[in-house]
């Protein structure tokens, strides 16, 4: 098993390096460079600034000086913000997207597995189109519609919570951010997992069982959970690396200092080292959390385990 | 008793400001952006200051005199003026930050903006040392600076952060990264407490700043965020006292719940399409350029997809600039039918026609309002010209690289100047100006220039200045669309708030209720 780990994990060494290495030369060869605007600069300080940022030396140079630094651990300085280490600005913003997105992780794992579960046992009923049908708008709308809806009936008409902005001495920052987050993940998770459960106990040998007389209860809490999951924990990869490295539109609307503009803004800017530091860690957390479902798989399905 | 009176009447006020995107740097030479100079005139002070109404004021220097038929400025500085850690704050200091704004190794964005001064462009072209430029010390508290030339506005670049001093020991220990917490020392009217990214940069006002007595408000906080109608919520709901713009279209709304906290007055920034004289058939055609120009029905433009927050704009200086008259084209005045009757005519006296439509491309850079004009224009050439215009969209960066190479034919542009001078304005259609996107070039418009900036009877200057305009506005290599506006929702109980054409507005001047 620590082989197999560690072996998946030294894997994810190459793909790191393709990444990168796609990334570092794709981003430059996109047009206009980071002190490209509407205001130009005089031609000697635009030479002195690309000195100072070692963008005249070639290339293959660059890219070099930068895997060189990547290996000591330091992904460089930042363009856009000023004397900022892109260590210091992902350092700061991840534990902000992290609490974020493990808040909004578990609501939506809490909310999609009950809502999920209910559609599924109570299938033909009234409740399950109901619940069919609201999980449907939750997939469709998307965050940028939910959340000023949010914020216009919490904050600003009731006056419940907060409209934005993020202190740590204040949770109620947290609640509608995360709730904007987690709504669209609790209807895909109560999708999947209706569907996954209908489909197991439609198997034969749950059939089975229940025509042994198994009570439905026993039946899904031993048996036909493990299948019915599957699909919840594929999907859950890489929605987890998205929802732990952050939202734009979540961040934007509700001021939050978190990773997720950095992915937009940074390419937008052309902070090459911000991109870069933005894409290998949302790499290796998409890398991480893949490694992670293949060994859920392993202990819910034993026939994946020789594979 | 009297001396405490105050300071518990202020205790804990705080006054929270909407500040637009993340400033992108707290280093005075280096910034550029609006939200970055907003809080660099709370931390800094220059030698002088943007009054209430726009006038010059005197700040860290308290008054100063003109020599040498306007070349020669002494200024005195306040006696015992203090940097925020109680060092003490002298000319050289000022001289410091002078040299250093144009030294091309700073990398500084307003660099050109001190050009005025003998040497300094010599230095910023990489010519001549530092040490060169002519702003010397004479004393601890007595400052001279020499112009090529007199320039009436130069007391208004003085109050530009890019002059502002920098406490160099900071710099020296810190590098480019000593405008952060713990590190950053200043001398206006606040210090920086705290900065957290894409948050808020927080300030506490500087007790060691020679006006402190009279300032009002303990604490800011610069709230950032680019999300405008998430600035309008947090607004609404108590947690922002000022907001640095407002989103068109919740303006209707905006004026009827809260007219009276809506603050829109005339700004200093130009919108308009520019013309890439390289490329033809508009590059050689006035006429074709004229009507294009004279088809746009700028009102509607303002009223429908504005939303009332512009005004609609004719000339390429805007209007209010000091000591300048607004030029204005001779159409400009004419109804909007005329206008439009004589563009026909024009367009097809070069040979144009429903058989043989003139065909043109917009381009503009990703933003929905650039595109929602950029749609109405197109479709007034269209309707009203015949006139087939393509619409490409470009980002940011892309745009920005092909206007410069010359690869678009009308572009969209924005200029915000830097000064309350037409100058700020009409330099920016010299040739050989680095933003001259329109690639215009013409020799009389630039001895205008010049023989202006020799001038220093300022009517006669204006006159020259004013005669540049008219060349330009006759030559219509741009399309004026509008001017901007400043558009700020400022709360009841923020007092002391006065709008002005630079729109600047310093925290020390505005008071809180509770």
């Amino acid at each position: 098993m620590l082989s197999f780990a560690l072996r998946r994990l030294l894997s994810a060494v190459p793909t790191l390096f393709v990444l990168v290495t796609l990334t570092f030369f794709l981003m430059r060869a996109a047009p206009g460079g980071p002190f490209d605007g509407e205001r130009t600069l005089p031609p000697q300080v635009e030479a002195a600034l690309t000195r100072e940022y070692h963008l005249d030396a070639p290339l293959w140079r660059q890219y070099l000086d930068y895997l060189g630094n990547l290996a000591h651990g330091d992904l460089g300085p930042s363009f856009q913000y000023e004397g900022y280490r892109v260590t210091e600005l992902i350092g700061d913003a991840l534990p902000v997207s992290l609490a974020l997105g493990s808040a909004a992780l578990a609501l939506s794992l809490l909310l999609g597995g009950v809502i999920g579960a209910v559609a599924a046992l109570r299938q033909g009923r009234w409740i399950d189109p109901l619940l069919t049908h609201i999980t449907l708008i939750g997939v469709s709308i998307p965050n940028y519609v939910i959340a000023p809806l949010l914020v216009l009936l919490f904050a600003v008409t009731l006056g419940w919570l907060p409209a934005g902005g993020w202190h740590h001495d204040r949770p109620t920052d947290m609640v509608l951010p995360v709730i904007a987050l987690a709504l669209p993940q609790i209807a895909y998770i109560a999708r999947l997992l209706r569907n996954g459960l209908i489909d197991a106990l439609a198997t034969p040998y749950l059939r089975t069982a229940r025509a042994k007389g198994l009570p439905l209860r026993l039946l899904v809490l031993r048996h036909a959970w493990r299948p019915a999951v599957l699909p919840v924990i594929s999907h859950l990869g890489p929605a987890a690396a998205g929802l732990l490295t952050g939202s734009v539109v979540v961040e934007q609307v509700f001021g939050i200092p978190g990773l997720g503009r950095y992915f937009v803004q940074a390419a937008l800017n052309r902070d090459y080292t911000l991109v870069l530091g933005a894409v290998l860690l949302y790499g290796t957390l998409i890398v991480l959390f893949n490694f992670v479902v293949d060994l859920l798989y392993g202990a819910l399905d034993p026939r994946l385990r020789t594979a | 008793m009297l001396v405490l009176c105050p300071l518990t009447a202020q205790a804990g006020t705080l006054l929270r400001i909407g500040n637009g995107p993340e400033p992108e740097s707290l280093d005075p030479q280096r910034m550029s952006s609006v939200s970055a100079l907003n809080i660099a005139r709370d931390l800094y002070e220059g030698l002088t200051r943007i009054g209430a109404d726009g006038e010059i004021e005197p700040a860290a220097a308290w008054g100063w005199q003109i020599a040498d038929g306007g070349r020669r400025y002494t200024f005195d500085l306040r006696p015992n003026l203090r940097w925020s850690n109680g060092a003490a704050l002298t000319a050289q200091d000022f001289v410091a930050a002078l040299r250093r704004v144009v030294d091309p190794a700073t990398g500084a964005p307003y660099a050109q903006l001190f050009a005025p001064i003998v040497n300094a462009a010599a230095i910023t072209a990489g010519h001549a040392s530092p040490d060169t430029l002519a702003v010397w010390a004479l004393g601890p508290s007595r400052l001279q600076i020499l112009l090529k030339q007199p320039a009436p506005y130069f007391l208004g670049l003085l109050a530009h952060p890019a002059s502002f001093p920098i406490y160099l020991p900071a710099l020296a220990q810190y590098g480019r990264a000593f405008a952060r917490p713990g590190r950053l020392v200043s001398n206006g009217a606040y210090r920086l407490e705290a900065w957290r990214v894409e948050s808020q940069v927080a300030l506490q006002r500087n007790r060691q700043y020679w006006d402190d007595a009279h300032t009002q408000i303990d604490r800011v906080q610069y709230v950032a965020g680019d999300d405008v109608a998430a600035q309008l919520q947090r607004y609404r709901a108590g947690e922002l006292d000022v907001t640095s713009e407002v989103p068109l279209v919740q303006a209707p709304r905006i004026r009827a719940d809260e007219g009276s906290e809506l603050h829109v007055a005339a700004y200093l920034g130009s919108y308009f399409y520019g013309i890439n004289m390289q490329r033809a058939p508009l590059g050689d055609h006035l006429a074709l350029r004229r009507a294009l120009a004279m088809a746009i029905d700028r009102e509607l433009i303002v009223d429908k997809v504005m939303n009332g927050l512009a005004l609609p704009a004719y000339g390429w200086v805007p209007p209010g600039v000091s000591g300048y008259q607004a030029q204005l084209p001779d159409w400009a005045r004419w109804p909007y039918a005329r206008r439009l009757a004589e563009a026909q005519r024009l367009l097809a006296d070069a040979g144009y026609s429903a058989a043989h439509p003139l065909q043109v491309e917009i381009r503009y850079n990703t933003h929905d309002d650039h595109k929602r004009i950029a749609t109405v224009i197109a479709a007034m050439w269209k309707q009203r010209l015949g006139v087939q215009a393509t619409l490409v969209n470009e980002e940011n960066k892309v745009f920005f690289v092909h206007r410069r190479l010359g690869l678009t034919q009308i572009f969209r542009a924005a200029w915000i100047g830097d000064f309350d001078d037409a100058l700020s304005f009409l330099d920016v259609l010299r040739a050989g100006n680095g933003r001259n996107d329109e690639h215009w070039h013409d020799t009389a418009y630039d001895a205008l220039l010049q023989r202006a900036s020799s001038q220093s009877d300022p009517a006669a200057r204006a006159a020259l200045l004013e005669a540049a305009e008219r060349r330009a506005l006759a030559a219509q290599p741009f399309i004026p669309i509008y001017w901007y506006v400043s558009k700020h929702l400022v709360k009841p109980r923020v007092h002391g708030w006065r709008d002005n054409l630079l729109d600047v507005h310093y925290s020390k001047d505005l008071g809180v209720d509770g």
